[in-house]
């Protein structure tokens, strides 16, 4: 049994957006699902009918229709009193939910006993659900957008010209707030030739910001921005006095401000007052991408492009799905690795496995019953905190291990003590000269090779078996030695035996010599920058 | 050549061997070291020869015999191939071992050599000749299974015989009463039995000591092997006092030793419980087993797709391991290495310190393949960017990238550092099967949601993803 995924057009006024596209349909019924579109779902983001036919979805004329038939239902903006009551009991919504500001909604859904995965309540720190959020597409797509609705407000070229019709300043433009959404319009701005700023009180940004081709400004006071979770928190009033500084400056130097700046749960910070917006230059463009939670700029009309002292303020608050056919094929890309995880199977049937933390986190209706908020997932520790998570590490080649406990180096040194003890006592002069060179030597060996890079263990291995023929110097002086005078020695000297056994030595151990030094100086010619 | 300037020559080619291990330790200087080496050997023999322990009947013995051995050894050096290195040093331990042993009996046979010595010398030069001899067999013997089981022609798995310390412990003591039997009998022909009594009860206890080693702690054995020959030649200028081979011996066997140690800090493991051995076996693995059997799914990844997942990401880690020097793939990834890197992938090598069957070995095949050296990082250098890699791509290699090393404690590897390829948004794993590895344990990392197996021949499968890339 395949389920059907259904495809509503999105009701709200001015959504563009829809939450799948025909190349991600074909995809879903690779899965093994049924997909049915409702029609006309996809005129706004330039999808007809037709494509979504030739991908294989079947096209249903009305609303009730498709609500009725599908098993999960695939949306994008929070769904509306009368979508609500078009649901059937068993049934799985994945779309925008907000459950955080929409109780009333929760409440509603959970009584039709459904079963509700919000795409905006992913657990965004879990590397792998990456590929399911849907808030960082479309606030890529809406950073984008926001500095091509700035281009458009603003009346001159962003990169800097030298034409024979005269010089062209380039264009600056200041981003407040570096996620995912300043990120994107700092990479859009500065590919236009715009001289881009930006600022965001987490400071681990500032290295993103710069490979985007930005400038970081920095505020002028010492405080940690980040708050859990990889996004920005509440400052004191100290350093928002002085950011406020700071954000005055920029305004009087700048022609374009792109606000970004959200904190979780909260209204968004204002950062522009109307005195900074009065000291801009007339004919600067301000787009204000928190407009919907009220605003980075005093003046932002959300929802509207308006003209205060002479400066184009935008507060549009559908940025992405101004760009519908690039969002909405994201937004459906999303929603189709989320179907992979739901079935793993690939049977067309999903299952929502409240073990998976990406699962758990994003269901907040699990058959009728309010499953939000998700206890706190096992999260990766944030970055502060990762040296004190970190195992101990072993250490390095080179670097001293721990020193060995005291009573363990007194027995080493007890029995070292012995040891030299005995020998000292009963060996023969000759045989302690000889011992002492050994000694010695077996600790600049240690002293020696301890600083190895792994890279040359294996030369290092070779050229010291190469050198351990050195004991050819034994077989050498058996072959033909001198004849001792002392002739009751030599009387029975077997000549023939220690012959062969010092000729067969010499042989082996110039194999051994000759081809250790060779495939050495082989491997290292090898070794190269 | 006089007794003096040969001593001389002898404190000459000590300084240059000493050179060599040093300059063997950074690749800038390597290959000076190794010409250190060779002119230090050179220096020794030739004082050697001229000098006044050899007489000139001997010169066309020691000429002939040089011949035959360097051009043995030259034409092997010449054809072996990258892969088959460690299988080499192995056979070479062998004839270092082999000769310590012939030069111990022609030296014990030889009355001039003994006859100089009176009371407790004589005591001592017996016993230097018993350990040097019982030290070249056990090298010799080891040395020979070793390259058995790195060439493949014996089990790689550890062959356990019942009650092995105790057979070990019974030997050693059999060793060391037939040392008393031979020190204090006063022929030659008499003293032969007990020696090669201990030669034979060596030899034995070489085979069972590495025959119980299992292959994935090959590495550190072939080092420990180095480190015997050291030993052996060190034991050996003992018995004939001279200092250039106590030295040269003290310093190959403390370097071997050092490298073992090393190796076994890489594994996380005591140098002893290797070599007492029976590593991955089935009394230290079939609780792990029946606790931690890995579940989920593998989900399989065809070449063409491997391709496509490489040409999009923009940060690549390969990780290598002995899979790709059995299938001499080496040179076909660094194509790739090359495509990518020139559309901007940021590719790099990966390499754990026991990556294969010998220390160093996937640095040697990289290099062999011309991989440039400074993208090839060990595991301590780039284990932390893991999450900021995009494809991590494991070639033939499975213990080295197991999370249960860390995640299990059940595990016999548990605590071996390992390179956490699953902290990547995809792995590749490239593997003939879905067999376990040389340590015998299974690998959670196939089941992870974001790993895909890419089966079969590694070369063969990525010629595949080189012609798909190349399009």
């Amino acid at each position: 049994m395949s389920l059907v995924i259904g495809v509503p057009r999105e009701t709200f006024a001015g959504e563009k957006r829809v939450a799948t596209v025909p190349e991600v349909v074909e995809k879903l019924i690779k899965l093994g699902f049924k997909v049915a579109v409702q029609s006309g779902a996809g005129d706004a983001a330039n999808f007809s009918d037709d494509v979504y036919c030739a991908a294989g979805a079947e096209i249903v004329g009305d609303a009730a229709g498709l609500w009725t038939k599908s098993d999960i239902v695939f949306k994008v903006g929070v769904p509306t009193a009368e979508e609500v009551g078009l649901m059937h009991e068993g049934q799985t919504l994945i779309t925008f939910i907000w459950p955080a500001q929409n109780p009333e909604l929760m409440q509603q859904l959970a009584a039709r006993k459904v079963t509700v995965l919000a795409i905006d309540a992913l657990p965004r720190m879990l590397s792998r659900a990456q590929k399911m959020d849907a808030l960082t597409s479309q606030a890529g797509v809406a950073g984008y957008r926001a500095v091509i609705e700035a281009a458009h407000a603003f009346g001159r070229f962003f990169n800097g010209q030298i034409t024979a019709a005269g010089k062209v300043p380039p264009a600056k433009v200041f981003i407040a707030g570096a996620g995912v959404a300043g990120l994107a319009a700092i990479g859009t701005a500065a590919g236009l030739g715009a001289i881009v700023r930006a600022n965001d009180t987490r400071a681990e940004v500032a290295d993103q910001v710069v490979s985007l081709g930005g400038e970081f400004v920095k505020v002028d006071y010492e405080e940690e921005g980040s708050g859990g979770g990889g996004y920005a928190k509440v400052m004191s009033e100290g350093f928002q006095k002085a950011q406020r500084e700071m954000y005055a400056k920029q305004a009087r130097e700048v022609d374009i401000i792109i606000a970004t700046a959200l904190i979780p749960g909260k209204p968004a910070p204002r950062l522009i007052t109307a005195e900074m917006v009065r000291s801009m230059k007339p004919g600067s463009v301000i787009v204000d991408m928190a407009a919907e939670r009220g605003g980075n700029c005093e003046l932002t009309d959300p929802g509207k492009a308006v003209v205060k002292h002479g400066v184009t303020i935008v507060g549009y608050t559908d940025l992405a799905s101004r760009l519908a056919k690039q969002s909405s094929t994201l937004y459906a890309t999303n929603l189709f690795r989320l179907t992979e995880e739901l079935c793993k199977t690939k049977d067309g049937v999903i299952n929502v496995n409240m073990e998976d933390d990406a699962i758990r986190g994003l269901t907040v209706i699990k058959e009728g019953s309010i499953t939000w908020p998700p206890p706190p997932p096992k999260l990766p520790a944030p970055p502060a905190a990762k040296p004190a998570a970190m195992p101990a590490k072993a250490p390095k080649h080179g670097e001293a291990s721990a020193p060995a406990s005291g009573t363990s180096t007194a027995i080493t040194f007890l029995v070292a003590a012995a040891l030299f003890w005995f020998i000292g006592a009963f060996a023969p002069p000759a045989f302690l000269g000889h011992f002492t060179v050994f000694v010695l030597a077996v600790f600049v060996g240690y002293m020696v090779v301890w600083n190895v890079t792994p890279a040359l263990h294996t030369p290092l291995m070779s050229v010291t078996n190469a050198i351990s023929s050195i004991i050819a110097i034994g077989a050498l002086v058996q072959v033909a030695p001198p004849v001792i005078e002392n002739a009751a020695a030599t009387g029975d000297r077997p000549e023939g035996w220690i012959l062969g056994l010092a000729v067969a030595g010499i042989a082996l151990t110039c194999v051994n010599m000759f081809g250790g030094f060779a495939v050495t100086q082989r491997m290292l010619e090898m070794f190269r920058k | 050549m006089s007794g003096t300037l040969a001593t001389v020559s002898y404190i000459g080619a000590t300084i240059l061997f000493i050179l060599s291990l040093g300059g063997l330790s950074n690749p800038e200087t390597s290959r000076r070291g190794n010409l250190y080496g060779m002119i230090g050997m050179t220096i020794a023999v030739l004082a050697t020869v001229m000098g006044p322990q050899v007489t000139k009947a001997g010169y066309g013995w020691i000429v002939g015999a040089m011949a035959v051995g360097a051009v043995i050894g030259i034409y092997a050096a010449r054809t072996v191939k990258m892969t088959q290195m460690p299988e080499l040093v192995a056979l070479m331990h062998s004839l270092v071992g082999l000769a310590a042993m012939l030069v111990g009996f022609a030296n014990y046979i030889d009355p001039a050599a003994a006859g100089v010595f009176q009371g407790a010398e004589k005591t001592i030069h017996e016993v230097e000749i018993y350990i040097g001899i019982l030290i070249g067999a056990v090298t010799f013997s080891g040395s020979i299974i070793a390259f058995g089981k790195l060439s493949g022609k014996i089990t790689g798995k550890p062959v356990l015989l019942p009650g092995r310390h105790f057979m070990n412990l019974a030997g050693l003591l059999v060793v060391i009463y037939f040392c008393g039997v031979f020190i204090n009998t006063h022929a030659v022909h008499d003293g032969m039995t007990p020696l090669i009594v201990m030669t034979v009860i060596a030899l034995l206890f070489g085979i069972h000591m590495v025959m119980a080693i299992g292959g994935a702690d090959m590495p550190v054995v072939v080092s420990m092997l180095n480190s015997y020959s050291g030993w052996a030649a060190a034991a050996t200028g003992f018995m004939l006092s001279n200092d250039l081979l106590i030295v040269t011996g003290a310093l190959v066997g403390s370097s071997g030793a050092i490298l073992s140690y090393i190796m076994c800090k890489a594994m996380n493991r005591h140098f002893i419980s290797v070599i007492a051995g029976g590593f991955g076996t089935a009394e230290g693995s079939a609780p792990a087993a029946a606790g931690a059997q890995p579940a989920g799914e593998v989900s399989p990844i065809l070449a063409s797709e491997t391709a496509e997942l490489l040409r999009d990401s923009k940060n690549v880690i390969i990780v290598p391991g002995y899979g790709m020097a059995v299938a001499q793939a080496q040179h076909t990834v660094f194509e790739i290495t090359k495509l990518l890197r020139a559309k901007g992938v940021n590719v790099r090598f990966g390499i754990h310190p026991v990556a294969g069957r010998m220390p160093g070995h996937m640095n040697v095949l990289l290099a062999e393949a011309k991989v440039p050296y400074d993208i090839v990082f060990e595991m301590d250098e780039l284990n932390e960017d893991f999450p900021d890699t995009d494809v991590a791509m494991v070639i033939g290699a499975n213990d080295i990238v197991n999370p249960a090393a860390q995640d299990d404690p059940a595990s016999p590897i548990a605590g071996m550092p390992v390179l956490e390829v699953w902290k990547a948004k995809t792995s590749i794993v490239m593997k003939r099967s879905m067999a376990s590895g040389y340590a015998g344990v299974d690998n959670p990392l196939f089941y992870k949601e974001n790993n895909r197996m890419l089966f079969g021949d590694a070369k063969k499968m990525l010629d595949e993803v080189l012609v798909v890339l190349k399009t």
